[in-house]
């Protein structure tokens, strides 16, 4: 009877064996060797659709893999030289900063860097804007009625807004925003603004759970980026049907605009096929797919209309700061300073 | 009567040295068995290593910095806090619930072992999602103890509800016989044999904590392990985060001292299964119904209405025609690949250093056992981050590949394992491998013919259990998954963190519904045990 319970088991772990063998031989668990590999923080949907057009115009097989900004950018620069990474999508600029930082960048091909406009790619060529998005505070009309509406996002480190608003200081999105704020307004003045959001401020997970906390009636108002707000409106509104956007405009560093940065690694193993991608999501049909996608994140490319909803990214009236010097160190410093982190 | 035939030996006397260390002497220690131990207990420490190296480099002034600030109180102070009233509730739940199940006449026995043990087949953070997205009011310390207390607390209702189970009548009829009280006997019987049992799984359960994310990032309660999970994501400061790994490592530490000293030094064993008689239950009477009312209030809160909100969001995600089923059954092939592969691995590496610390119990093996749960208690990502580490340096070929995953899986699940073949070890006194010996067989031999076939139930449990945590292990995978494999935890979690309840309901239930036969294997487990 032991026996034959031990036989039977012994049985079952085997046919376990090799069920797990099996399925580690198939090719699903390794980089596809034939397929360029995309390195990518951006939002998942936008890449895969870039990804599959791409392919589809090309024949070129592409593999993503999924990360947040500065962890991928520091994943980059711990693989070095040696990365599998092909090319590098990121949503914010500091991550992609530290990489070119690193030396780990090819330099662009003029062909690419026209298609956008000159000031939305640094001048070492490294790399260029794939999108845009825009800081917007989110609302709660019934909870602030518009006339109390801060005129500045330095505002919000203020004694009268304890309580009463939220952000994501975690996530890379909101880290931009400061790093904004820090090239702008100087340290002292960040220093003295990120206090203020501890002891202010709710602390929630990203952007969709601020929004919906704002929704919710739970804070008043968040500071978020608008193209979540936005997709929300376009889809169920569930999220933000309560909500209204304000823009703080006047150059404030709450109007701050993130570069999305698309690159080529100096040490892709396939760097005419990246290349090519990277000349492809820039391009007016690529800029297309992003505006078809409902990212609702705003199109760089020459000539290319972002979603009719939003207010022309020309008429935000961002900071005059310049993305391609935007140090998240130093953010991450200070944050953790601050006891945020 | 089968019953006098069935002599129990010193099951709750703080035994007697005297018999362990005349085995220790007679034995000599089997060289390949410490060589395995030490290699899966170096493999174990490697990421601790890379963790602390990091830290050091961070120089005595920056850690200081780092680490003698308001902020590391304020976690210390949550994560202790989140430890010191979760476990006692998990300990009251589980031994409470098994007590009932086991040794009282509650009626439906079968149906309540299954459903308690359901909690594994829900994993903590699909679990807290569900009820955030019902009641945003689930937040904060108190949504947090509430929501990993109902998920943690079958840790320690197995192992308690399977000793309980095997308890012999006859142990408690003699103490009473022998004039001791109903409450006398529960201490002195009961008790010293439950102790290894409530004292692995709280220990399980304040791992758990300590290494758990995406609930508590859900309840927006910070602990160590999300403040790491911020710092590395912030990427740029890594020291940072390594200091406060190492800080929990140290964390980690403390506890596994303070269930060493809990455990105690008692053995439980008999010489071979032998007959024992099948426990009386305790009668209930009009207790029945309040009881029958606890449990099912506690089946509800921690299975029924999580998987009820599960399955309306996989309704709306059906009827909305949202369900994506080739990405589906492609995540699903990924989780099930990776977790046979780290349940095979993981329940094998355990075994040397489980069987030396039963066989040849010393000061080493207790070392070497132990190691394995410093570096399980860290965080997911810390593994991952340090594997990444020593991947790019030392063994490129291995760099995201299934293997270096599963190797992330057996480092994070070894004590599961572990804990599993100890009780399962415990029921192969030393007597019948000695009494094997002396009839001149081999010691793999006896290992083969005598002790596999008793533990063999403990190994496959382990097997389940590392199974069941990698198909739910999220911050590990994110990193060192092979590109292009995406399994169910981490396709749950991109949609789950953009809030999108109806696309992570598929991969949510998917989960679910890949771990329900396991946990109603893992019940098979314990009605089979005797």
């Amino acid at each position: 009877m032991r026996r034959r319970t031990f036989l039977t088991g012994l049985g079952a772990l085997g046919t376990a064996t090799l069920v797990g063998c099996g399925s580690k031989s198939e090719d699903k668990y390794v980089a596809d060797p034939g397929a360029l590999q995309v390195y990518s923080s951006q939002h998942e949907n936008l890449t895969k659709a870039w990804a599959e057009a791409f392919t589809k115009e090309t024949g070129i097989k592409v593999q993503i893999r999924k990360g947040g900004d500065s962890s991928m950018g520091h994943q980059i620069v711990a693989e070095g030289a040696e990365s599998p990474a092909d090319v590098f999508l990121t949503e914010n600029s500091p991550a992609m900063t530290l990489v070119e930082r690193n030396q780990l960048l090819a330099p662009l091909e003029d062909a690419t860097r026209n298609q956008v406009p000159a000031h939305l790619t640094p001048s070492s060529k490294a790399w260029t804007a794939i999108a845009a998005r825009s800081t917007v505070l989110v609302y709660n009309p019934a909870k602030l009625p518009a006339t109390d509406l801060p005129k500045s996002l330095m505002n919000l480190a203020g004694p009268d807004w304890k309580d009463r608003w939220g952000c994501a200081p975690g996530g890379a999105d909101f880290q931009a925003i400061v790093a904004g704020m820090l090239a702008g307004q100087g340290e002292q003045k960040t220093k003295d603004w990120l206090k203020g959001l501890k002891s202010n401020a709710r602390a929630l997970q990203n952007n969709i759970a601020t929004m919906k906390s704002v929704n919710a009636g739970e804070i008043p108002c968040g500071v978020i980026y608008h193209y979540y707000w936005y997709r929300d409106q376009v889809g169920t509104k569930e999220g933000s049907g309560n909500t209204k956007l304000h823009y703080f405009r006047n150059r404030d560093p709450g109007a701050f605009v993130s570069l999305s940065g698309g690159a080529v690694l100096a040490g892709a193993k396939k760097p005419a096929e990246a290349r090519k991608f990277l000349q492809y999501i820039t391009s007016k049909a690529g800029q297309k797919v992003l505006v078809d996608s409902q990212s609702m994140e705003y199109a760089v490319g020459v000539g290319v209309p972002s979603a009719p909803e939003l207010p022309p990214l020309a008429t935000l009236q961002a900071p005059p700061v310049d993305p391609f010097t935007l140090n998240s160190d130093q953010v991450a410093t200070l944050m953790t300073d601050a006891g945020i982190l | 009567m089968p019953a006098f035939s069935n002599v129990p030996v010193r099951y709750d006397e703080p035994l007697a040295d005297a018999p362990a260390i005349a085995g220790r002497r007679t034995a000599r220690t089997p060289r390949l068995v410490v060589i395995a131990a030490v290699v899966v207990a170096a493999v174990l420490v490697a990421p601790l290593i890379v963790v602390f190296g990091q830290a050091m480099s961070a120089g005595t002034a920056e850690a200081s910095r780092l680490l003698l600030r308001p902020r590391t109180v304020e976690l210390l102070r949550n994560t202790l806090l989140l430890v010191a009233i979760t476990v006692p509730v998990t300990v009251l739940l589980g031994c409470g619930a098994a007590w009932l199940v086991e040794r009282t006449s509650i009626p439906y026995v079968g149906i309540w072992r299954g459903l308690l043990l359901m909690p594994l087949a829900i994993p903590a953070f699909v679990s807290s999602y569900a009820w955030t997205s019902v009641l945003p009011s689930v937040q904060g310390l108190g949504g947090a103890v509430f929501i990993t207390a109902l998920a943690y607390y079958p840790f320690v209702f197995l192992p308690v509800a399977a000793l309980l189970r095997a308890l012999d009548q006859d142990q408690l009829d003699s103490a009473r016989s022998l004039g001791s009280s109903g409450w006398d006997t529960v201490r002195r019987v009961v008790l010293p044999q439950l102790r290894p049992a409530i004292a692995g799984g709280a220990l399980l359960v304040a791992l758990h904590l300590l290494a758990e994310f995406g609930v508590l990032q859900m309840m927006r309660y910070p602990t160590f392990t999300t403040s790491i999970l911020q710092q590395f994501a912030v990427g740029f400061s890594n020291a940072a985060g390594s200091l406060l790994a190492a800080v929990l490592a140290v964390l980690c530490l403390g506890f596994l001292a303070v269930e060493i000293l809990f455990r105690g030094k008692s053995r439980i064993a008999r010489l071979g299964p032998g007959t024992r008689r099948r426990p009386v239950a305790h009668r209930l009477g009009a207790w029945t119904v309040p009881a029958i009312l606890g449990l099912a209030v506690l089946v509800a809160l921690a299975v029924m209405v999580p998987a009820a909100i599960v399955a309306r969001w996989l309704a709306r995600a059906v009827a909305t025609q949202a369900v994506d089923v080739g990405p589906l059954l492609a995540a699903t092939g990924s989780s099930v690949g990776l977790a046979v592969l780290a349940g095979l691995v993981t329940t094998v590496a355990a075994l040397p250093g489980a069987w030396l610390l039963h066989r040849y119990p010393s000061r080493a093996a207790v070392v070497l056992e132990r190691v394995t749960y410093i570096s399980s208690a860290l965080p997911g990502v810390v593994i991952g981050l340090a594997l990444v580490t020593l991947a790019v340096q030392w063994a490129r070929p291995v760099y995201q590949t299934a293997a270096l995953a599963v190797a992330a899986y057996s480092i994070l699940f070894l004590p599961r394992a572990m804990v599993s073949w100890r009780s399962g070890l415990a029921a192969a006194p030393t007597e019948l491998i000695e009494a094997s010996r002396s009839l001149g067989v081999s010691g793999s031999a006896t290992f083969a013919r005598v002790v596999l076939p008793l533990v063999l139930p403990s190994a496959l449990t382990g097997f389940v259990l590392t199974f069941l945590a990698t198909v739910t292990e999220l911050t590990a995978t994110l990193l060192l998954a092979p590109t292009g494999t995406e399994t169910l935890a981490t396709a749950f979690w991109s949609a789950s963190d953009e809030l999108d309840y109806v696309a992570s309901a598929p991969y949510a239930a998917g989960m679910i519904a890949l771990s329900v036969p396991l946990t109603v294997l893992l019940r098979r487990q314990i009605l089979d045990q005797r």
